[in-house]
């Protein structure tokens, strides 16, 4: 589905990704874990065309999008909720899911999206009139999975999402990470919740300093000395 | 009865105003830049209108639409040639290139036109009474008001209603996740320019109408009056524009009717310094929102 190679990314001097290379598999879901500045947000910003790479490639289904413009690679079927959320805060909530199927003509489809969105976000469709700025920091999130589910994506990446959530929160999300998945979604996800992020993933990387120093199963870096140190706290 | 009358022209100087504030204001809302040379664009419109009724010999509303296409492809022309090379660049480069193209835009019509003033045909003159002939009031103000109220109607509808207007409030909040949606933020940037540009040519006309001289600094004066209502309105709200147009309109009128001439430019900044020490952000601006 979605496969990363030799990648390296700079912020002028900055080497921020230093020749890195993994692969989601369809129906697969994929964790990046690291700690802060680790290098998640830039890898996931270069994979869907925010950045553009000093080297290396991209591909999506066998395609190179490394030179692909942003907003065409979401019509190629990835969607990306980025990290903080970045909701359309003067936008209703039903606008903010419209413009998630910004590129699509197939309106049907796009009902019917809308409505399986509401039926995973039920707390969504309550507030369909209500501008996104005004949702709670959980809602948004939901919002911001939504309006990417909403772009009927192959593959979603999400960034962070459990990021400044309280923890019953944060297990909610991660249901939903999972049927999201279990609907026919891949998932590439990155968190420094490394914890919550190994349990729901297939396969897993970490990610330090620009770097992958490390990849295996979810479970079985939850149960490596090194993850359990560095990221599970011992 | 005099005041109705300074009322009723302020509103008509004040809805060309709005008119130029709204290129300002549409063009700060979402390319996040003072398009200084967004007066010129005036200049150049009011050019075409000029040569293509007194060259050319095509009536008031043809010339009209020439003027329009001409300013349309100018603006849009100019973002691509100068301005979109910049979008990674600090806004202070941003602000020197803008003076840079309204510069370039005066010479090259100093150097193609001439520097003499040219006099614009007469059009839409005279006027109806109103109150046994004590109030008189121009054609010209009221078609200008209406004009203006048209534009802002169905701009405000287009925003909020049709799929780009939604990207382009999309791309006004934040490009970055507009562009995950799917957005073309270059080509949302071009459309607005557009608009904004084609809305000077229709200022451009309203104001030879009023003041029939036409100059290759014309467009300086009203651009930066514009840009003042753009700011005391609010910079980047459309309602903003409009109220902040009418209000510089009628102030300016009324201080010109009855202070001073002279003094009324003093008044008009004044009233928009003490507007900003009250309300930073202009009388509709939106206060910035602190994400959490
Ligand atoms: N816009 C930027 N300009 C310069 N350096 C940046 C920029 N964004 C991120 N970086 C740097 O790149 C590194 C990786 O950042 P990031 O990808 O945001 O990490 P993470 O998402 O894992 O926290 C950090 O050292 C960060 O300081
Ligand atoms: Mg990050």
């Amino acid at each position: 589905m979605l496969k990363v190679e030799n990648l390296v990314v700079r912020y002028g001097m900055i080497e921020a990704i230093k020749n890195i290379s993994f692969e989601v598999r369809d129906g697969e879901i994929v964790t990046l874990i690291g700690a802060n500045g680790a290098g998640k947000t830039t890898t996931m910003q270069t994979i869907s065309g925010l950045l553009k790479p000093a080297s290396g490639a991209v591909y999506l289904d066998g395609t190179d999008i490394t030179k692909i413009p942003p907003h065409k690679i979401v019509t190629m079927g990835l969607a990306q909720v980025p990290e903080g959320r970045r909701v359309f805060a003067q936008q209703t909530v039903l606008e903010n899911l419209e413009l998630g199927a910004y590129y699509r003509k197939d309106k049907n489809g796009i009902a019917e999206d809308m409505k399986n969105v509401f039926e995973l976000f039920p707390r969504l469709e309550e507030r369909k009139t209500q501008l996104a700025g005004t949702l709670s920091g959980g809602e948004q999130q939901m919002l911001a999975m939504g309006r990417a589910l909403m772009a009927k994506p192959k593959i979603m990446l999400m960034d962070e999402p459990s990021m400044g959530l309280s923890p019953l929160l944060v297990k909610e999300i991660f249901r939903i990470i999972e049927d999201i998945n279990q609907r026919g979604t891949t998932v590439l996800l990155v968190e420094q919740n490394a914890k919550m992020a190994l349990a729901v993933a297939d396969r897993a990387y970490v990610l330090e300093t620009g770097k992958i120093t490390l990849e295996g199963t979810g479970a079985e870096l939850a149960a490596s000395e090194q993850v359990r140190k560095a990221y599970l706290g011992g | 009865m005099a005041f109705l009358s300074y009322l009723i022209s302020g509103l008509g100087l004040g809805s060309v105003y709005a008119i130029i504030a709204l290129g300002y204001s549409m063009v700060y809302g979402i390319a996040k830049m003072l398009n200084f040379a967004h007066g010129d664009i005036i200049m150049a419109g009011a050019y075409a209108a000029f040569f293509a009724m007194t060259a050319a010999g095509m009536p008031l509303l043809a010339a009209a639409l020439i003027s329009m296409v001409i300013c349309t492809l100018l603006g849009v022309t100019i973002e691509r040639l100068a301005y979109k090379p910049l979008r990674q660049a600090s806004s202070l480069s941003v602000l020197i290139t803008a003076i840079g193209v309204s510069y370039f835009l005066q010479n090259a019509s100093q150097l193609m036109f001439g520097s003499d003033t040219k006099i614009f045909p007469s059009v839409l003159s005279g006027s109806f009474s109103l109150f046994n002939g004590r109030l008189s009031v121009s054609y010209l103000s009221v078609l200008t008001i209406v004009i203006c109220v048209v534009i802002m109607s169905v701009l405000t509808l287009f925003i909020n209603k049709t799929k780009t207007g939604k990207a382009m409030r999309a791309c006004s909040e934040d490009k970055g996740a507009a562009v995950l949606m799917g957005i073309n933020v270059d080509a949302i940037i071009s459309i607005t320019f557009a608009i904004g540009s084609g809305l000077a040519a229709i200022a451009a006309i309203l104001l030879c109408a009023t003041y029939p001289s036409v100059y290759p600094t014309l467009g300086s004066m009203p651009g930066i009056r514009a840009f003042t209502a753009a700011v005391f309105g609010g910079i980047g709200s459309i309602p903003g524009a409009f109220l902040g147009g009418l209000m510089l309109g009628i102030i300016e009128t009324l201080a010109k009717a009855y202070i001073s001439t002279q003094l009324s430019d003093a008044i008009v900044f004044a009233v928009l310094i003490i507007v900003l020490l009250i309300r930073p952000t202009g009388l509709l601006g939106k206060k910035v929102s602190v994400k959490v």
